[in-house]
């Protein structure tokens, strides 16, 4: 379905752009058709500039994001408006994406007017009653309202239901249960694996490693815009051969036992990238070798892949 | 008892409206105790908090009296609380990423707050050194603006100054929401830390994540609609909670190890009521799947077992 290939994200920083910042170095994942794909990391390791990538909002700086065997990068005009008429996103904060000015179902109306300007109003209608039941939405209770009447929840249900108005085969879900309460968020969560069995393909970025492994099969761990660790989730989470997965899994607030006595390395400060591992300050196995040379992924089991030369030794 | 609350009703007064943001709260939270206080957003734990320390329109007290170490607070008069304020009782706000003022440096920022409050800049400062290193930040950081802090640092920094004068009660609004699962390990149990050498008495944590709570704290009172919902011991609450509220809140929890393909969890259907206009009777009877006619009637928090409380008629009826 969507194929990235070797993708790096490289900002100009520093008053004049002087400097570099790797944002996203060389990752390379697939998405398959029906498939859910989590994106984990901590902030600042690069995961939304990923999903900000393959949604065209921002350019790649080098790699390729294939999408049904056209890249993505080449679409302009007509090309970029079907593309999204089949790959859309959904963002962490449903508070601020729309304007309080206007009602909720202007987002619709937008969607209207762009994708299906030909289409009779009844016709739109049924449409867009059955995208909102098939969010769990009651349209009666709902449409006709500012943005202020309806809960975090509901919203975020809108953005979804915009979505499914263009029948979408991708969908970029970036945060999307952060800013809910923890009694609407599984019905959030349950409404994506709904999806998901209609056909839909989604990328699942979160830092709630919980979330991650209840609902995809696939997990990508970040650390730094580089690949940790990629491969099966229950692999990922019954396994974890990198270090910083270990460590992430041991931080994990669960609610069946207390925390180990891990010592949790916190992050040092952002220095510039050297040649060897971007996780080797803040490692607990680290040797001279990690400090030397860049790990590549190597296969561990079958599906499950890991960027630490040392993760044998263990 | 370090602190008392006694039927604490705080109301939000405008113009027109009075929202019921918090009715009737009474706890006690032990020397040495830290304890959770957990609920959807809108359900009145940062009112109940924020009413300890600044109760300021449109905030109105409406009745309760709050008791520190024996002594009674006056929360409704701002004058004479100042006494109490970051010395007595202090709080780390849920914007601790923004609290620090961004044009002084953090130490020349510290040094203010203290002349501030009228506590000995120089004689502060090995103590200010030493807790900086309890949550391992360097001392540089006192030269430093906030900008040249990740949010985690800030973070432990704003820790480190709110409770420099050795507060009797900590209050923490949210703290590890905005941070990633390491920092916010770290975070929190740099406040047990705190708690254990003495840096604070009690401390009341305000968290919608409860399986932060199980981690760190000795009990855990849940909120719902402005009311108290259940109180009584972690252990208590996640294992063999009482209310229906708490069990379904609990149940809703997705932790690792739980797959949607193998086990559908289930999110409490409906929405908690307005507090403009709350419902009589107990607030969480219309989402509630054991409701029943008595319900219509406002249910007392009582307590069950020792240290358990409940607010549920479907409870008390055993030793009523």
């Amino acid at each position: 379905m969507l194929k990235l290939d070797n993708i790096s994200k490289v900002y100009k920083v520093g008053t004049f752009g002087g400097k570099e910042l790797h944002a996203v170095s060389n990752v390379s994942f697939d998405v398959g058709d029906r498939e859910v794909v989590s994106l984990i990391g901590e902030s600042g390791s690069g995961k939304s500039t990923i999903g900000k990538m393959i949604l065209r909002l921002i350019s790649i700086s080098a790699g390729t994001i294939v999408c049904n065997g056209v890249d993505v990068s080449t679409l302009k005009g007509a090309g970029l408006k079907e593309y999204y008429r089949s790959v859309q996103g959904v963002f962490q904060d449903p508070f601020s994406t729309y304007n309080p000015i206007f009602k909720a179902d202007r987002i619709f109306t937008i969607i209207r007017d762009e994708f299906f300007p030909r289409i009779s109003a009844p016709e739109w209608n049924d449409k867009l009653e059955k995208s909102l039941t098939d969010v769990g939405l009651n349209p009666e209770h709902v449409l006709d309202k500012f943005p202020h009447q309806l809960s975090g929840g509901q919203l975020q249900r809108f953005l979804l239901a915009r979505a499914l108005l263009l029948d979408v085969k991708f969908l970029v879900a970036d945060e999307i249960i952060s800013m809910l309460d923890a009694s609407t968020r599984i019905d959030v969560l349950n409404l994506l694996a709904d999806l998901k069995s209609r056909g839909l393909s989604i990328l699942f970025i979160t830092h709630d490693l919980s979330l991650a492994h209840y609902i995809s099969e696939r997990a990508v761990i970040l650390y730094r815009g580089c690949v940790a660790e990629v491969g099966a989730t229950e692999k990922i989470f019954g396994n974890p051969l990198h270090p910083y997965t270990q460590m992430l899994m041991a931080s994990v607030p669960r609610l069946d036992k207390k925390w180990g006595q891990v010592e949790v390395e916190l992050k040092a400060k952002q220095s510039g990238l050297t040649g060897g591992c971007v996780y080797e300050e803040r490692c607990p196995v680290a040797d001279t070798g990690c400090a030397r040379d860049r790990p590549t992924l190597v296969e561990a089991e079958c599906d499950h892949f890991v960027a630490c030369i040392r993760y044998k030794d263990k | 008892m370090s602190l008392q609350v006694k039927k604490l009703t705080v109301y939000y007064q405008t113009l027109r409206w009075v929202v019921r943001a918090l009715e009737d709260a009474t706890l006690t939270v032990a020397d040495g105790e830290i304890m959770g206080l957990a609920g959807e957003s809108g359900c009145g734990k940062s009112t109940l908090c924020n009413s300890l320390i600044l109760l300021k329109p449109p905030m109105r007290l409406v009745r309760g009296s709050v008791t520190l170490d024996g002594e009674e607070l006056p929360i409704g008069d701002m004058e004479r609380m100042n006494e109490f304020r970051f010395k007595r009782i202090s709080v780390i706000p849920q914007y601790a990423m923004n609290a620090m003022n961004p044009t002084r440096k953090i130490g020349k920022m510290t040094k203010e707050l203290l002349e501030s409050r009228k506590v000995d800049w120089k004689a502060t400062l090995p103590e200010l050194k030493r807790r900086l290193d309890l949550v391992k930040l360097s001392h540089d950081v006192l030269n430093m603006y906030p900008i040249e802090l990740s949010g985690g640092m800030k973070q432990r920094m704003v820790m480190v100054l709110s409770t420099l004068t050795d507060p009797s009660l900590l209050i923490a609004d949210e703290i590890t929401s905005a941070l990633d699962v390491s920092s916010q390990k770290a975070v929190a149990e740099m406040l047990v830390a705190f708690r254990s050498q003495g840096c604070c008495k009690s401390v009341i944590v305000i968290t919608h994540d409860i399986s932060i709570l199980y981690q760190i704290a000795n009990s855990i009172m849940i909120m719902y609609a402005g009311q108290l919902a259940e109180k009584a011991s972690t252990e208590v609450i996640i294992h063999s909670p009482r209310h229906p509220y708490t069990k379904l809140l609990i149940s809703s929890l997705p932790t690792v190890g739980v797959k949607y393909s193998e086990r559908h969890l289930k999110g409490i259907p409906g929405s908690p009521p307005l507090l403009l206009n709350p419902p009589v009777g107990c607030r969480f009877r219309e989402r509630c799947p054991v409701a029943f006619e008595k319900c219509i009637e406002e249910p007392p928090f009582v307590e069950i077992e020792k240290g358990h409380f409940v607010a549920c008629w479907k409870e008390p009826a055993k030793n009523a």
